[in-house]
């Protein structure tokens, strides 16, 4: 069992052309609970590969803490660390038969012969893979070689976190979800540690208890798949997060409220307060598809919008509207009263989030006094 | 690749088929031809049937040779492919130095036969080459031109010098395949370096080794430049290989008839030999 | 990657190996004639380009040079001309006995040379072509042939399929997708290609010495010719052993970055 706790982690790979640091990770303080099943998701690009290769110790980052256990393990070996690492394509012995792909760990750690046969025995069990084990690795199906790489990490009891480096890209959808279900299964058994790094939102959404969004090398946002549903803290969390994303529309603060293409958006009085303190030039507003308000008659303060698109997916309808210059998507239920050619739309205010430099503006809120409590303090 | 089926592709190939078949199939059916007759010149030649072959394989001399020959090969593949292997272990995978050490260790392979015997010949020598003059300065007799073990040892070792490069360098690009992922998980599994060498590197290398060692069985059954400068088949005959032999019969003495058939033999021979060994290795792989 | 010390020791003993018997070729070369035979010194005490001039100087030995270099180059061209189709067919379609002539092919290169000596030595007399470059040229292609068909083959497989047929409906004609798209994408296939006829048809001595006698004359032959009444000259000898290695020297400098781009794609 382990606590995994990052402390000022940042992580550059060398020198950019233009002479600067590039950061693959900027710096982030984070903690991973033992036992908890974690989704770490971004698209290609943002750092989650290098964060979790970080955690695993294939990579020793360039600055900050790795602490297991509030123990600095920056200089242990992978071997070391008591985790296992299932990565992208299935990575198995080919010589070797699944019985001693399995075994393989537990022979290297020169543990006795009959302990190894029992726990390959249940590894397999769990698994599935007890029909397979007699067969050489190298003629196994993707999903069954997969299946073994993953078996490696679990036959191990010294274990205490499994990291996953997007796992089941390889493998055929139909056969996917059948994975997932698996590994949920084995952390409900096991209760291991397992962070589990993917592209996919709905992967995250359906494995972990708490996705970690990143993004630019950050952790924008960490927090359950319903908080980063209804509370995103980051743009890129409302627009990545959700199908389609949150709608996002540039503004500029005016009196009482935003305003974009002469349209006005009345906020709430603190929101407003703030604005008026903030010099950024970077506002925006944004709102989920699903709690657009979409009428097809006339409404007080709603706005007029034309209907550009109209995609009926069963159960549900996205709508595409042009609302000035803007387009919007709006996800309405099958039974709601379609408009034809004109709707009218509002955006209901616990829904509106307004953002301030790609950030959710209670964030800035808090960040700032935090600041203003730092330069107190310093004063002092 | 989904090839697709066309017959008009025989054009492509034509070019080639013409060069290789006016290359070999002509040369291979004068050569059959003179096998079985008695040429004394241009217009006596008799049809003699399998004579020659049956001589040849009753010549001692023609045994003799063949013996060597595969004790030769034998023993160059037994030190070349392990010593292959493990240079390109040692051979860094990036970086200047992996540049600099695949040309250097590229070196030998670039050198014509004759200046590698040249080079030996020279090198050997206590008169005037640094080996002899050192060996016997150690206090060993040393003399390649006279004695038998010692005109062995350098050819054997002149081989391994040359060729050794030819294993180190198919086994790099071998091992340059593996991906870096496999690794990093067996260091997550805690294997040991000879762990990750028997079940990582071994086995991918299966297929560059199999091309390596029959190429250089190959090869070095064929040897003829480099024994031949270095000690002309001496001292005696001790270290006069298959080719050289066939090339005395053929040019020296100019016995078509016999030299022909004999061709004919070695060819076989190494056709033969190298299947088997080509088979056996994909026989073994199989039943791992 | 952490640079183990045995691992840096062993392969800096091996590399020692390999290049001291050179340098001692080297030494040799630059000694005056009476220097060598006076005795062994680690370096020339009198340093002289004399076996060099001598060299650079006498056609019987220049001429060596450039013939051999004509015919390897001869070589590498008309291997290359008759391989890239053969292989772009061998890559792309399915054709009555492929298998079989992709197989025979291969064969070939187990052919001993000394197999041949008699045969091609009667061929290319018969067809008047003794004595010249291209009757060695052809004759090494036997070898260079199926060599570079396989490893072209191999290269080109690595490229889709679609891209031919991408260019085709783009309306290319076959000639000009061969050479404007294909060939460019299978750069370092012909790099280690050429790297690789270029070897074998440089070192190989007993079909090139047969085959001829004056005017085609190989530097391998004027080697083996030196020695003459008064024993053999070793300081030429060896200036002349260290001019063969430069061209291979320079080819593969040349080609560096194709074959090693072609060794990490794992198909040499």
């Amino acid at each position: 069992m382990s606590e995994i706790r990052l402390k000022s982690l940042a992580h550059s790979y060398g020198t950019s052309s233009s002479g600067h640091i590039d950061y693959a990770l900027r710096e982030m303080n984070h903690v991973w609970e033992q036992g908890g099943a974690y989704a770490l998701l971004g698209p290609s690009g943002c750092g989650k590969s290098t964060l979790l290769n970080i955690i695993s110790g294939l990579l020793t980052p360039s600055s900050g803490e790795v602490l297991f256990d509030g123990k600095v393990v920056n200089h242990l070996s992978p071997q070391d660390r008591n985790i296992a690492q299932v990565f992208q394509f299935p990575v198995i012995y080919d010589s070797m038969t699944v019985f001693d792909n399995l075994a393989f760990p537990l022979r290297n750690m020169k543990i006795a012969e009959p302990k190894v046969i029992s726990k390959v025995h249940e590894i397999a069990n769990i698994l599935e893979l007890h029909p397979v084990l007699k067969k050489k690795a190298h003629n196994l199906t993707v999903d069954e070689k997969q299946k073994v790489s993953m078996g490696r990490g679990l036959v191990r009891d010294d274990v205490s976190a499994i990291l996953f480096d997007e796992p089941l890209t390889v493998i055929d959808p139909q056969l996917k979800w059948k994975l997932r279900r698996k590994l949920k299964q084995i952390h409900e058994q096991f209760k291991l540690t397992m962070i589990y790094v993917t592209h996919d939102q709905l992967e995250a959404s359906t494995f972990a208890d708490k996705i970690a969004v990143m993004y630019g090398g950050k952790i924008v946002q960490f927090g359950t798949p319903r908080e980063l549903f209804e509370n995103p803290k980051h743009t890129f969390v409302g627009y990545f997060i959700g199908s389609p994303g949150m709608n996002l529309i540039e503004v500029t603060p005016c009196e009482n409220g935003v305003e974009f293409d002469g349209i006005k958006v009345p906020l709430e009085a603190s929101h407003n307060n703030l604005l008026a303190e903030l010099s950024t030039k970077n506002v925006k507003i944004g709102i989920r598809p699903e709690f657009i308000h979409v009428w097809d008659k006339p409404v007080a303060d709603a706005f007029e919008c034309q209907v550009l698109h109209i995609e009926d997916l069963g159960t549900y309808k996205i709508l595409t509207l042009k609302l000035a210059s803007q387009t919007l998507k709006a996800r309405l239920s099958e039974d709601h009263i379609l408009p034809e050619k004109v709707a009218f739309i509002s955006f209901p205010e616990q829904w509106l989030k307004l953002y301030v430099d790609e950030y959710l503006v209670e964030e800035r809120l808090e960040e700032i006094t935090a600041g203003e409590n730092m330069a107190e303090e310093n004063d002092v | 690749m989904n090839k697709v089926e066309n017959n008009k592709a025989w054009w492509l190939v034509l070019p080639v088929f013409i060069l290789v078949a006016f290359s070999a199939v002509i040369p291979l059916m004068t050569v059959v031809n003179y096998s079985v007759q008695d040429i004394f010149d241009q217009n006596n030649a008799y049809f003699v049937g399998v004579e020659w072959y049956r001589e040849i394989l009753l010549n001692t001399r023609l045994q003799e040779s063949l013996l060597r020959q595969f004790i030769y090969s034998f023993t160059v593949l037994a030190i070349e492919i392990p010593l292959g292997i493990a240079i390109a272990l040692m051979m860094p995978k990036k970086g200047i130095m992996a540049s600099f050490s695949l040309i250097v260790v590229a070196i030998p392979l670039l050198i014509p036969g004759n200046v590698v015997g040249t080079i030996w010949k020279i090198f050997g020598r206590a008169d005037i080459g640094l080996f002899g003059w050192l060996l016997n300065y150690l206090g060993m007799d040393y003399n390649y031109a006279a004695n038998p073990i010692d005109a062995w040892a350098t050819v054997v070792l002149m081989d391994v010098w040359h060729w050794t490069p030819l294993v180190a360098l198919l086994c790099y690009s071998g091992l340059r395949a593996i991906p870096e992922v496999f690794y990093q998980a067996a260091a997550i599994d805690r294997a040991s370096k000879w762990a990750v060498f028997r079940f990582i590197q071994l086995p991918r290398l299966r297929n560059v080794l199999v091309i390596g060692t029959l190429l250089r069985f190959m090869d070095s059954f064929m040897i003829y430049s480099e024994p031949f400068v270095l000690t002309g088949g001496g001292p005696g005959n001790s270290t006069t290989f298959l080719s050289q032999t066939l090339t005395k019969m053929a040019i020296g003495q100019f016995d078509l008839g016999p030299a022909a058939a004999f061709s004919l033999v070695y060819f076989l021979i190494v056709l033969l030999v190298s299947w088997l060994f080509f088979t056996t290795i994909n026989e073994m792989a199989k039943d791992k | 990657m952490k640079y183990s010390k045995s691992k840096i020791l062993g392969l800096s003993l091996y590399i020692f190996f390999l290049l001291v018997p050179i340098y001692w070729l080297l030494n040799m070369s630059f000694k005056e004639k009476d220097e060598v035979l006076s005795g062994l010194s680690l370096w020339p005490k009198n340093f002289t380009f004399d076996n060099y001039i001598t060299i650079f100087t006498d056609p019987s030995w220049y001429m060596g040079y450039v013939n051999s270099l004509i015919y390897v180059f001869l070589n590498m061209v008309i291997t290359l001309l008759v391989a890239l189709p053969a292989a772009y067919a061998f890559s792309r379609y399915k054709f009555v006995g492929d298998k079989h002539l992709f197989f025979w092919l291969l064969t070939n290169r187990m052919a001993p040379p000394a197999v041949f000596l008699l045969p091609f030595f009667q061929l290319y007399s018969s067809i008047g072509l003794f004595d010249t470059h291209l009757a060695v040229a052809l004759s090494h292609c036997l070898f260079s042939v199926p060599l570079a068909v396989w490893i072209l083959e191999g290269f080109m497989s690595g490229v889709p399929r679609e891209i031919d047929e991408t260019a085709f409906i783009d309306g290319y004609s076959f000639p000009r997708f061969f050479i404007r798209i294909f060939l460019p994408m299978i750069g370092s296939g012909i790099g280690v290609t050429a790297f690789f006829s270029f070897l074998f048809s440089w070192v190989e001595l007993l079909l090139a010495r047969t085959l001829t006698s004056v005017d085609a004359k190989p530097i391998g032959a004027v080697m083996t010719r030196t020695i003459s009444a008064e024993g053999i000259d070793w300081g030429l000898l060896a200036a002349a052993g260290v001019l063969t290695i430069l061209p291979g020297l320079l080819v593969i400098w040349l080609v560096r970055n194709h074959v090693a781009k072609g060794f990490a794609l794992g198909r040499v």
